[in-house]
């Protein structure tokens, strides 16, 4: 007479919070979740494909449209891969700026996924506070390459301006500023009975398992791993800069925003310092008019806001890469979410698409 | 020539219950302007204020937007049932406000006959309003299952445990009222309060805090807005609903809203009782009101703590996050309902005490 029945549910591709045209196809019972199926490929443009038939200045602006909340170090990774391949070396004041805005970028990223993890699970103030500061943030960035998105910021052997007056005054002010805007949203969440709720034991993804999913960045160190591209292989001239490396132990979603939380103050710290220790010159290096790297491949990683950010070139001596392929974390991360959410409810989906925190552009590619 | 009879009897209450709707359809048509007003300036953002001066005439826009909006109503939807449900939600939450004493402390003379300032004053007003709010929650539930969709099922199966959970702290916590006052008539609690010379909040103040939490979550309203939450269910049980069958839901949850705040400024802050209502020397405070109508400071009065106590439902919004469904559970039936339980025996201990 009474049967149950398990219930198919489809979350997204419109969804408000599956953060872009993510699917999935969940199997609940009653409220809980049973069996994820993750859908991707809705903003699949084949830019590595297109990759092949641009040259190597072209390919920039590509990489921007990869993971938008964080372009920087996409043209940060992508620069350094070929940088790599031909052995260009970079002026310091290049590569300290681009450390800045690196890091600066990382805070605005963590400033996006701050505030939809938080408008996710309900708590609506937090969003504005963030995009306030991210505004900040979005006005350096215009004023030193005249994009507030999609950068296009570095070149190939350097940058293309140097900053403009006063900019690092206004980076300091930035700076200076910041610790208090984010005790705010300390006071808002970090003790807040229902988001600990929310967020404990939430989405649990141990070391052993983060490790096989290929998991980067501060899902993983939240599991306790202590691994970060820019101290392991350090790029650019992140080994003149004292910063720590915030980890986890509890491996939940509340260990992941509290890293998180943390690495932004850890950029601040980075940042304060490449402030102090700019060195005046150059900012563009000796770079060739025409990009031919010689025949040859070369990987490369940056650790991006959402894990390790990876560059693999082909090279056959032309001056368009042979192969293209990026690593891209919110990609590999969100293998891991149909294990993260087996047997919660539906409410913690939505928190651990948040604490993954993947950018859709990123992860179709 | 109409009969005094029918005057006295039909005229006047159809009357009182036009202007009470209207003056409630207005101020819940307003509320969601004030909600966005204050949203705003608590997240640093601009509010609506294109339509008219400051925006004031948002809501009309905005009803008249829902107004003209295509009313669909899916294929697979019970047609019937799927009509219905908005109507049955909306209904009981305009006639809670039947038994709400807005003013008091005299009557109004019109025409020679005596007009009170609220619609009813039932002996069992409390009892009442329990009743009927307990029904809003029929229209969530037939809406959710009628539009044959998971979202909705999904919300309505949610608001249907989670309003079924909070009924029960929800009774609970006005029995500690009615045991200081005697009387279960909203008028009379307000009375009882002059005379006890004390707001029941303070001696009432577990009663208050379950109360309002209970309030807040048969409401639906953040940070209890399971049925409805927007970044799990995408609109829980009205994804369906369009136009005006959506705004009736709506006009539901915000009248629901006021009347809550009104039943918490009632039994716990005095209805319309100015602070210190007994001592003379702080008559100012009805800012010589009284001397145009004795009845007119207690509007006043009533108005201004049904709005503070509606402020504090909006910070709720703007401060937390939204609760988990089973910690929502956790919460009614581990903590309120104990808590309710105890203040009951506690409060008729002390009651039964003094009386002594």
């Amino acid at each position: 007479m009474f049967r149950t029945e398990m219930m198919d549910i489809n979350m997204g591709p419109q969804h408000p919070s599956t953060h872009g045209v993510l699917r999935l196809k969940l199997l609940l019972d009653g409220e809980t979740v049973t069996d994820t199926d993750v859908l991707i490929g809705y903003l699949h443009r084949g830019v590595e494909k297109l990759c092949e038939s641009k040259n190597y200045h072209m390919i920039e602006p590509y990489t921007d449209r990869l993971d938008y909340v964080a372009a920087m170090y996409e043209n940060l990774g992508y620069v350094e891969t070929v940088e790599k391949l031909m052995g260009i070396t970079v002026p310091e004041r290049a590569e300290y700026i681009r450390v800045i805005t690196a890091e600066l970028q990382r805070i605005a990223s963590h400033l996006v996924w701050l505030g939809t993890h938080a408008l996710d699970i309900g708590a609506m103030t937090v969003f504005f506070y963030c995009f306030r500061e991210r505004e900040i943030l979005l006005d350096l960035f215009e004023a030193f390459c005249g994009a507030r998105l999609t950068y296009n910021a570095y070149r190939i052997g350097g940058l293309p301006w140097d900053v403009p007056p006063g900019w690092t005054d206004r980076v300091r002010h930035f700076v200076k500023i910041f610790p208090g805007r984010q005790q705010e949203y300390d006071t808002l969440l970090t003790k807040n009975r229902i988001w600990l709720g929310r967020t404990k034991g939430v989405g649990i993804l141990k070391a052993g398992d983060a490790i096989d999913f290929g998991v980067s960045g501060p899902c993983l160190r939240a599991a306790g791993v202590s691994y970060d591209v820019r101290k392991a292989h350090p790029y650019s001239v992140y080994d003149r800069f004292l910063f720590d490396i915030p980890t986890g132990e509890n491996c939940d979603t509340y260990d992941r925003y509290l890293v998180r939380m943390e690495e932004m103050r850890q950029s601040l710290r980075i940042v304060q310092q490449a402030l102090d220790g700019l060195p005046a010159g150059e900012v563009m290096g000796k770079v060739p008019k025409r990009i031919k790297p010689p025949v040859g491949e070369v990987y490369h990683t940056v650790e991006g806001p959402r894990g390790e950010l990876g560059f693999y070139i082909v090279s056959q001596g032309e001056d368009k890469p042979y192969r293209m392929r990026f690593r891209s974390p919110s990609f590999v991360n969100l293998q891991a979410l149909p294990h993260m959410v087996k047997g919660s409810l539906v409410a913690d989906v939505v928190a651990v698409i948040g604490t993954l925190d993947i950018v859709l552009g990123d992860v179709d590619r | 020539m109409i009969s005094d009879n029918i005057i006295r009897n039909f005229i006047i209450p159809l009357t009182q219950v036009l202007v009470i709707l209207g003056v409630a359809s207005g101020a819940v048509a307003y509320m969601t302007l004030v909600e966005r007003k204050i949203l705003a300036f608590m997240q640093l953002r601009l509010s609506p204020r294109r339509v008219g001066p400051h925006g004031l005439l948002q809501p009309i826009a905005d009803g008249i937007k829902l107004l003209l909006k295509e009313d669909i109503t899916p294929d697979k939807a019970d047609r019937i049932l799927f009509t219905l449900a908005p109507i049955v939600t909306v209904i009981p939450a305009f006639t809670a406000l039947a038994v709400i004493p807005f003013s008091g402390g005299g009557t109004f003379q019109i025409f020679g006959y005596q007009v009170t300032p609220w619609i009813a004053d039932v002996n069992v007003g409390l009892v009442f309003l329990l009743a009927i709010s307990s029904l809003g929650i029929y229209g969530i539930m037939l809406g959710g299952w009628a539009s044959n969709s998971k979202y909705p099922m999904l919300g309505a199966l949610r608001s249907a445990a989670q309003m079924v959970s909070y009924e029960v702290p929800f009774g609970f916590s006005i029995i500690g009222v009615m045991m200081l006052s005697g009387t279960a008539s909203m008028v009379g609690i307000v009375e009882a309060q002059r005379e006890a010379h004390v707001w029941y909040f303070l001696p009432q103040i577990f009663g208050l805090f379950v109360f309002f939490v209970s309030g807040v979550a048969e409401t639906n309203r953040l940070p209890f807005d399971l049925p409805e939450a927007e970044a799990e269910l995408v609109a829980g049980f009205h994804t369906e609903y369009t136009g005006m069958k959506f705004a009736l839901y709506m006009l539901a949850e915000y009248t629901s809203m006021i009347v809550v705040a009104s039943i918490v400024t009632t039994l716990f802050f005095g209805g319309w009782l100015r602070p210190f209502p007994n001592v003379e020397a702080l008559g100012f405070l009805n800012l010589g009101l009284d001397r145009i109508h004795p009845v007119l400071p207690g509007y006043f009065w009533f108005l201004l703590k049904t709005f503070l106590v509606l402020f504090v439902y909006l910070w709720l919004r703007g401060t937390f996050p939204r609760y988990r469904y089973d910690q929502l559970m956790r919460l009614g039936w581990y903590w309120m309902i104990p808590l309710s339980i105890m203040n009951v025996i506690v409060t008729g201990g002390v009651v039964l005490l003094l009386r002594r």
